[in-house]
């Protein structure tokens, strides 16, 4: 332990919850090695009862292990967990559940091909003689869902209901098991804001009744709303803890971020070159109607960084498709250069200079089962061909030149990709695309997952690349990100570019005012 | 902390040894094994006959390394080399019927349009993978029913006797492939090496092997990157089935005669051999060094058993067992490597 970390826990010490409520749960020195580190690192967790417990952190602070430990989904490495003082062992979910307690995971457990009663009982249906009773089901999933004063049809397939009111169905499920500790990771980060008012407003009569909730989140604005407690982890251990009525927002970034620097500083001034891409007329029609992208039009110089922002649904993920070869029925023109790219399929838009560094790492852009190295040339060997097959040697040099320009942490090129951190991922997802010599860099949200220290360091990359003369696309739903980082952004609501705002006049209200163009519905739009 | 992790990194790296080299260890297990009760099992013709028989199961193998690297799986490839060995016993004794002329194609000819016909095989597997979205197991296994049908329609279910051919026709010879030998070592023996370190040099050195690791590994991300999947996908079941049509021919040319039902359940031992050579199922992992030594450990594992005069029902028990051991050690491989990973990431945090 460093002098600092004495510091900030001497520091975290002084400013303790008071006393006067009641702990509830208790987790003591949790420890917890896993896949991706040590996760947690002798972490104490207090839960009061019926208030709702805040746990924060960056990305990779732990919280949702910790989470999975309190609700039985993992074991701890070392550590022991207290229910009203008694010790308990959270072996499984089942036994978790016995204890009352029940998690909200941040990936949606539902069942979208069952109807929401089915959805409520699953694992644990009301049996009449060995069978199923739907009838008994049904009647007990409309009391609830009439307790909560939620008009959801108990016969509706659950994947037919919009993403807050099958978040609404895991609550109900939630309190038919009736549990008196509900956790709920990140619960928020696919609803709409009226839909967090609902879930707020849920929540609240939950602890009427006596619920305790514990609740992680990114969006710290909400926590001040909702919170009670507060408790902060930073790297897998535990930095802080508070109440929130006495603290402010600053405060927990503070305790949050560390000694990092702040994160808005990147830009640098840069002198635009000529023109690099121009797009005419991209249009990618909608299963069942409409259009996905809706003739979208727009030009990238050399040198610009181009942001691109918009809600999830507005069509920027989409428009990225486009533009990669991904969408097989897109339409429109892309000129490179002024001469028009020909090429439909990604292989093709590779050559042609434009690749994608996609938005889910995981999913879309490693390949777990090879080495840093493996990963990085993937995109680019027939560079490293000589005569019949491939030169280790030049393979071995361009990985080299990659990971000491764009500074990635690894002592061998040769260990496997799971080994490194989400940042350092990142940076390899880049290195391949930098690699194919592209015009055209697409990137799709390139700091989601990734925390604070990183994600500076992927934007000091994006600006060197920037002035390196790669034209740049930038996607992110980080408002302060885009327009930290932009010299143009363009704005996109329903599958049409609704704003293009300069680096000078973007403000955040400007943004998501054209973000919200087409949206206008009950309720209006932001504040 | 330090010492727990410590054990923990000595003990990974055996699991990791043993894992990676079970295969080696399984075939020194069976090799001791035979030698102790199969009182002949080192007798040199003995020798001979088993690694005749190992070769055909390697040379499947290596097709289907390619295949299951992918992620996919042939259960063609018995069938594809039945039809391969009936259609190739026909243009021996039968020729090829154009009109009222009868062609009776010479022997390199013959070998070329039979593995010309098990490639295509292949290749249709792929397409229908590829391109209509279709389960490799699906498409493979309609091709298992297809080719076993054709093998039989080709001869009315009747075997092709006799493959000598007729020198008058100028397609003598054919039988040489199975009996004749170079260096004292048989043909097939050859073929199976040859086979092996084309495959290696592809898999090792050329960008289509790392491709196929890449889909293997994550299909999307490869597609992301550039990698043609499609393309890919039938190269691999191209490979395979061509594997398939040689196969069907060393077999036909060993017994001087082709029967409908060659190579029937050889997928099934083919798989195994794959699998106990260390490639996983799902992917990405494994590769044909390790695939013969697996063929190696199937050959010797079926041919000392019939030595030591076990009852060829109790043969079918003792592979069936083998292979599910194998998947399981194949499962047991995946939770290791996120555990190499792990250690891999705190060993890199100290020396970083």
């Amino acid at each position: 332990m460093t002098m600092t970390e004495k510091a900030e826990r001497k520091a975290a010490a002084e400013n303790p919850p008071s006393e006067q409520e009641e702990v509830i749960f208790r987790a003591e020195k949790i420890t917890k090695i896993y896949p991706g580190t040590v996760a947690l690192d002798e972490v104490d967790f207090e839960i009061y009862r019926g208030k709702v417990n805040v746990l924060v952190g960056e990305n990779g602070a732990g919280k949702s292990t910790l989470m999975k430990i309190l609700a039985g989904v993992e074991q701890p490495t070392s550590g022991q967990l207290y229910l009203n003082g008694k010790q308990i062992e959270n072996s499984s979910i089942i036994e978790a559940g016995k204890n009352g307690i029940g998690i909200i995971f941040q990936e949606m457990m539902i069942f979208p091909n069952l109807t929401v009663t089915e959805n409520l009982f699953i694992g644990r249906e009301k049996l009449n003689q060995g069978i199923v009773s739907n009838k008994v089901q049904r009647e007990e999933t409309v009391r609830i869902l009439n307790q909560m004063e939620q008009p959801i049809d108990p016969d509706r397939l659950v994947g037919e209901l919009r993403v807050g009111q099958q978040q609404i169905i895991e609550i109900a499920r939630a309190i038919s098991e009736n549990k008196r500790i509900l956790i709920m990771d990140e619960p928020t980060s696919a609803l709409s804001n009226s839909e967090v008012t609902v879930l707020f407003q849920l929540m609240r009569e939950l602890l009427v009744k006596g619920v305790t909730i514990v609740y992680i989140s990114h969006k710290l604005e909400e926590l001040m709303q909702i919170g009670d407690y507060v408790t902060v982890l930073r790297d897998g251990k535990r930095v802080a803890a508070a109440k929130i009525r006495d603290i402010d927002l600053s405060w927990i970034i503070r305790w949050m971020v560390g000694e990092k620097q702040g994160m808005f500083t990147y830009y640098q001034k840069r002198e635009l070159g000529e023109e690099l891409m121009r797009v005419e007329d991209i249009t990618l029609p909608r299963i069942g109607g409409g259009y996905s992208v809706d003739h979208v039009s727009f030009t990238v110089r050399k040198g610009e960084i181009l942001g691109l922002y918009g809600f999830v649904g507005s069509g920027r993920t989409e428009l990225f498709e486009c533009l990669c070869g991904c969408a097989k029925d897109a339409t429109g023109t892309i000129f490179i250069h002024g001469k028009e790219v020909r090429s439909k399929k990604i292989t093709g838009r590779i050559m042609d200079g434009i690749i994608l560094v996609p938005e889910n790492r995981q999913v879309d852009g490693l390949v777990q089962t090879m080495s840093v190295g493996g990963n990085i040339v993937l995109s680019s060997l027939r560079k490293y061909i000589k005569g019949f097959s491939l030169s280790k040697k030049e393979e071995k040099k361009a990985v080299a030149e990659k990971i000491s320009e764009i500074s990635i942490k690894v002592s061998d090129p040769n260990r496997l990709i799971t080994s490194l951190s989400g940042g350092n991922q990142q940076k390899v997802v880049v290195s391949r695309a930098l690699l194919t010599d592209p015009t055209i860099l697409l990137l799709d949200e390139p700091t989601r997952g990734i925390d604070v220290g990183a994600k500076s360091e992927i934007f000091q990359i994006v600006n060197k690349l920037a002035s390196q003369g790669y034209g740049i696309i930038f996607v992110s739903t980080e408002l302060k990100e885009v327009i930290a980082i932009a010299d143009r952004i363009l704005v996109m609501s329903k599958g049409k570019i609704t704003g293009e705002f300069l680096r000078e006049e973007a403000t955040e209200e400007a943004l998501v005012t054209a973000s919200a163009i087409g949206h206008e519905l009950k309720g209006g739009a932001h504040a | 902390m330090p010492e727990i992790k410590k054990r923990n990194t000595n003990w990974l790296k055996v699991q990791s040894i043993v894992m990676k080299g079970r295969a080696f260890i399984a075939l020194i297990v069976v090799f001791v094994l035979f030698t102790i009760i199969v009182p002949n099992f080192l007798n040199s013709t003995n020798l001979v006959v088993m690694t005749k028989h190992v070769a055909i199961y390697a040379i499947l193998a290596i097709g289907m390394t390619f295949v299951i690297l992918t992620g996919g799986i042939d259960l063609s490839v018995g069938s594809v080399a039945g039809l391969c060995a009936m259609m190739a016993g026909g243009f021996i004794n039968e020729g090829i019927t154009i009109g009222a002329n009868t062609y009776y194609p010479s022997i390199p000819m013959v070998l070329i349009l039979t593995m010309g016909i098990g490639t295509i095989c292949g290749i249709i597997n792929g397409l229908i993978i590829a391109k209509f979205n279709v389960a490799a197991f699906i498409a493979t296994l309609g091709m298992w029913y297809v080719a076993r049908g054709f093998a039989k329609i080709r001869s009315n279910g009747l075997t092709f006797p006799n493959l000598v051919g007729r020198e008058e026709l100028g397609n003598t010879g054919f039988p040489q492939l199975g009996a004749g030998s170079f260096l004292g070592i048989s043909y097939s023996i050859w073929i199976m090496l040859v086979f092996m370190l084309v495959a290696i040099f592809v898999t090792k050195k050329m960008p289509l092997g790392r491709h196929v690791y890449a889909i293997g590994g994550n299909e999307k991300a490869a597609q992301m990157s550039g990698v043609s999947i499609d393309r890919t996908k039938v190269g691999v079941y191209a490979i395979s089935g061509f594997c398939s049509s040689v196969v069907g021919l060393i077999i036909a040319s060993q017994l001087v005669a082709s029967h409908p039902m060659t190579g029937d359940s050889y997928e099934m031992t083919a798989i195994a051999a794959v699998v106990l050579g260390g490639a996983s199922l799902a992917g990405g992992i494994g590769g044909i060094g390790g695939t013969v030594i697996g063929a190696f450990v199937i050959g010797i594992l079926s041919d000392g058993l019939v030595m030591a005069g076990v009852s060829s029902f109790w043969q079918q028990v003792a592979k069936g067992i083998v292979i599910v051991l194998a998947v399981i050690i194949d499962q047991g491989q995946r939770r290791l490597q996120e555990r190499v990973a792990l250690t891999q990431q705190s060993e890199g945090k100290e020396s970083v």
